[in-house]
């Protein structure tokens, strides 16, 4: 593929630039020959599916890796960034996508951590806690300087996060999925906080895999794909369509609702169903709530972070106690049973975050896939390798994993792939109820797209799915049913032919204007 | 370690599977090349090194060894650490060796003299009873494995002082009348020229090797060391997992306490103190690592040789003892040192997927991964 040879927008509006950047790890090109401008005062957002390389410019522009070949221009001359802290020194500062805050420290302590101020003595707390406090008023946050990072919400510690660029007085903020863990409120606060920052002349450049969202904010769209810029434009001249196109290189939407099977029994049945929170407030987080799922249906839980998604999932599959009611599979009551007796009569979960709940990092492909059915493949004490071998290359080709073959590392997958890997290992136990849990998050469109097909199949071969999503397009997409919690509580039932503003409404999300 | 470096560069043009394979290869290789390195030294400084008595002495110290390390390799497969294993060892010896003098039992007024295998099975018995406290401790009431094997440690020496008196047993050979003779069978006898510690230690290799790689508990093992919360939610019972291995290296640890008693024809109540240490050395060596999920049987039997043949080599040539302890000490930190580097090169190798030979920069451009690693926060 030929890198785009146009640069797009006068380059004499360019506060920092790409030219040609090249980046290869070992044989593989991660970029090749890469051309960006970020633009002066302005939002310039970066889109592409995981893999396409975004991370890895946002790396090299921010001093943390050095390209192959190719230069960088900040203010019209030719520099190379020896470490991320002399980026840091110039005034170009990255939010990365992980938080990389200590929890056991107080906000005012991870706001200055590394560069702490001194005085003669020792340290400037006062200053310290001055400047941290005018930094969360100027975020519209109410959080203490002195409150421990532990004891706040992710999306505070998202807040938190980015009051440590902004100390520093950057000129070139790069934000790498900032509000992947922010409720609409705060995103709203974030966007105006970067309306707010551009006015003063700061540079953005934003990463997200919220397209609607990255679409409202952005002044400058540029698309990259498969380590090549291919399109560039100016925000007001593009829309959605644009994007994903460019993005993907094709037409393609999420699917629809699979047609032509009847739905069967009921399945799944969750009766008055309460989780009480685990950091002991006592505080319910899901509130009495009851649902049937039938065998060939799809249903999508649609809510807010926070509206108990996850922990009436995870109460489901035994992974966290119910506090009251129960859960019937096909009849049985399931709710005294452990994980693997609920995975042995067939009631499976696909975690949210598949890194930290869904994969084994030291294990190989097929050992992930294989792990939900050892017994599949024991022979009395043994396990038998041929018939591993046959159910881990039959998943593999169900799943369309992508990989050199099961003996491949798992780390060495990309993000959508791995997460077919954790699906694959649910669907190899021959389930009849599946609940995903976001399986979307973090992966790449031609990838969701993928994974909603492949369940979309198997719905209709007879698997009750329940997945849960707080991105409104999943929900219109393959469910027959959409279920809107808030609060612990379904807000809302919805048949396929809901409206996004009939879902947003009933979950409580202010329809972002 | 330019070896490694270079056959990697052959491999990667290969299909990802082999070259992993090969990889892993490489990485024992390197516990290999260390015990070739000793005995080839050792061999130069003494005539007396290379002989095959002094090879079968050394590999009966290395027995001892060998057998804690095994079970502290479960452990340390599952992610945790087993502190306990050199106080385990000497309290079994020291029960062994107080069965041995003979059980009185005053309100019947007999004493029973239990013949030996009842005493071995007794001991070992009493090695799983104590990893089934630590196993509890650790997966039931979330007691942090370093200090619950920590207090174990210390109970079970204090336990070994009180039975004693801090005194040794020095009778283990039985009376052929009393039938309770053989004790000497359990390690200081010879198997076809083979010291039967020896015996014991390949036969529970071959045990573990086939739990761990062929069995649905080995895979259990190595899924709840690599990621504890995805294997739970994949089905497999971690916290049985847990406790069996703290029981396995229990049991492992009294068959070492045996076979050292048996080996001295005394059982003493401070046996075996500090052999913990030596045996998670022996661990590390092998290239597994203490986060778990990585690691395996011939490795920590490599590293086994390794930490027993160095220091018998350093005996022999009169190096003192002071010097031993050094030497054995800079080993441990270069073995978890190229560990270190080992998986991180792994964890950083791009997709094989590839395909292309176009591997030669791979080497070039690996130096700039550590750094990413540790800039990017």
């Amino acid at each position: 593929m030929k890198p785009a040879a146009d640069t797009g927008p006068a380059t004499g509006d360019a506060v920092l630039s790409a030219r040609n950047i090249v980046m290869s790890y070992g044989g593989v090109h991660a970029l090749k020959g890469v051309n960006f401008d970020i633009h002066r005062g302005k939002v310039t957002t970066l889109f592409g599916e995981n893999g396409a390389g975004k991370s890895t410019l946002m790396k090299i522009l921010s001093g943390v890796v050095t390209p192959t070949s190719g230069d960088i221009v900040l203010d019209g001359n030719l520099v190379s960034f020896s470490s991320s802290s002399d980026a840091r020194d110039r005034g170009i500062s990255i939010i990365h996508q992980e938080l990389s805050l200590a929890p056991n420290l107080s906000v005012r302590d991870n706001i200055f951590m590394g560069r702490e101020l001194r005085t003669r003595t020792g340290l400037d707390f006062a200053e310290e806690q001055r400047q941290a406090r005018a930094l969360m008023a100027d975020l519209e946050e109410d959080i203490d300087p002195m409150t421990l990072v532990e004891d706040l919400r992710l999306g505070q510690q998202q807040i938190v996060e980015i009051a440590r660029a902004l100390s520093v007085d950057s000129r070139i903020l790069i934000m790498d999925e900032p509000t992947s863990a922010l409720s609409a409120t705060e995103v709203e606060v974030l966007f105006k906080v970067i309306r707010d920052l551009t006015s003063r002349g700061v540079s953005i450049v934003y990463i997200s895999h919220h397209l609607e969202e990255a679409l409202q904010i952005t002044d400058y769209a540029v698309v990259l794909r498969d380590g090549a810029i291919t399109a560039t434009a100016e925000a007001r001249d593009i829309d959605l369509e644009w994007i994903v196109r460019n993005m993907v290189g094709e037409n393609f939407d999420l699917g629809s609702p699979p047609t032509g099977h009847e739905f069967g029994e009921v399945a799944l049945s969750i009766e008055d169903v309460s989780v009480v929170d685990t950091s002991g407030s006592g505080y319910s987080v899901v509130d009495h709530l009851s649902l049937d799922v039938r065998a060939g249906e799809i249903v999508c839980i649609y809510g807010l972070m926070g509206a108990g998604r996850t922990e009436l999932l995870e109460a489901v599959a035994g992974r966290v106690p119910m506090a009251g009611g129960r859960a019937l599979l096909e009849g049985e009551d399931v709710s005294g049973l452990s994980i693997a007796q609920r995975i042995s009569r067939g009631l499976v979960l696909v975690p949210e975050d598949r890194q930290r709940d869904g994969l084994v990092q030291t294990m190989t492909v097929g050992r992930n896939l294989s792990l939900a059915s050892i017994e599949e493949f024991a022979r009395g004490l043994f396990l038998s390798r041929s018939r591993e071998r046959e159910l881990v290359e039959d998943s593999i080709r169900k799943v369309t994993v992508k990989t050199a073959g099961g003996n491949a590392m798992i780390g060495s997958l990309s993000g959508g792939n791995q997460q077919k890997v954790v699906i694959g290992k649910m669907l190899t136990t021959n389930p009849k109820v599946i609940l995903l849990d976001e399986p979307s998050r973090g992966i790449d469109v031609g990838a969701k797209a993928e994974v909603f097909r492949l369940l979309s199949e198997r719905a209709a071969q007879g698997l009750a799915v329940v997945f849960s999503t707080s991105e409104v397009n999943e929900c219109l997409s393959i469910a027959h049913r959409i279920v809107v919690m808030r609060r612990g509580r379904i807000s809302a039932e919805f048949g396929a032919n809901a409206t996004k503003e009939q879902i947003m409404a009933a979950s409580g999300e202010a329809v972002v204007a | 370690m330019t070896d490694v470096s270079q056959a990697r560069k052959q491999s990667s043009p290969s299909a990802g599977g082999e070259g992993f394979d090969l990889a892993k290869l490489l990485l024992e290789g390197r516990a290999f090349f260390a015990l070739i390195v000793i005995i080839v030294v050792f061999s130069i400084l003494s005539p007396y090194y290379l002989s095959v008595a002094n090879f079968l002495t050394m590999a009966s110290h290395v027995a001892i060894f060998g057998i804690l390390a095994i079970g502290m390799l479960l452990v340390i497969l599952n992610g945790g650490i087993d502190l306990s294993v050199g106080s385990t060892l000497g309290l079994a010896g020291v029960v062994a060796g107080f069965l041995m003098q003979g059980v009185t039992l005053t309100w019947l007024g007999v004493v029973l003299y239990p013949p030996v295998w009842v005493v071995a099975v007794l001991a070992c018995m009493l090695g799983a009873v104590v990893g089934l406290i630590n196993g509890v401790l650790i997966a039931r009431f979330k007691v942090p494995a370093f200090v619950a094997t920590l207090g174990v440690m210390y109970m079970a020496r204090g336990l070994a002082l009180l039975m004693t008196s801090g005194l040794t047993y020095n009778n283990l050979g039985g009376k052929p009348e009393l039938g309770n003779t053989g004790f000497d069978a359990l390690g200081f006898n010879r198997l076809f020229g083979v010291p039967t510690g020896v015996v014991v230690l390949v036969v529970i290799a071959l045990i573990g090797s086939i739990v761990l790689n062929r069995t649905a508990f080995g895979r259990w093992l190595y899924a709840s060391g690599g990621n504890e919360r995805a294997a739970e939610l994949s089905g497999v019972p971690v916290k049985t997992v847990q406790i069996s291995v703290y029981v396995l290296s229990g049991i492992c640890a009294a068959i070492a306490g045996l076979i050292l008693s048996s080996q001295l024809t005394s059982a003493g109540p401070t046996a075996g103190t500090t052999y913990e240490l030596t045996a998670i050395a022996a661990v590390v060596i092998g290239g597994a690592a203490l986060t778990g999920g990585r690691g395996n049987i011939r490795g920590t039997l490599l590293g086994a040789f390794v930490i027993g043949f160095l220091s018998d080599g350093l005996v022999i040539i009169g190096i003192s003892s002071y010097w031993q302890t050094v030497f054995t000490g800079a080993v441990i930190v270069l073995a978890v040192l190229l560990n270190a580097v080992q998986y991180r090169r792994r964890s950083k190798l791009p997709s094989a997927t590839g395909g292309q030979p176009t591997s030669q920069k791979r080497g070039k451009a690996e130096p700039a991964n550590p750094a990413q690693g540790k800039t990017a926060r």
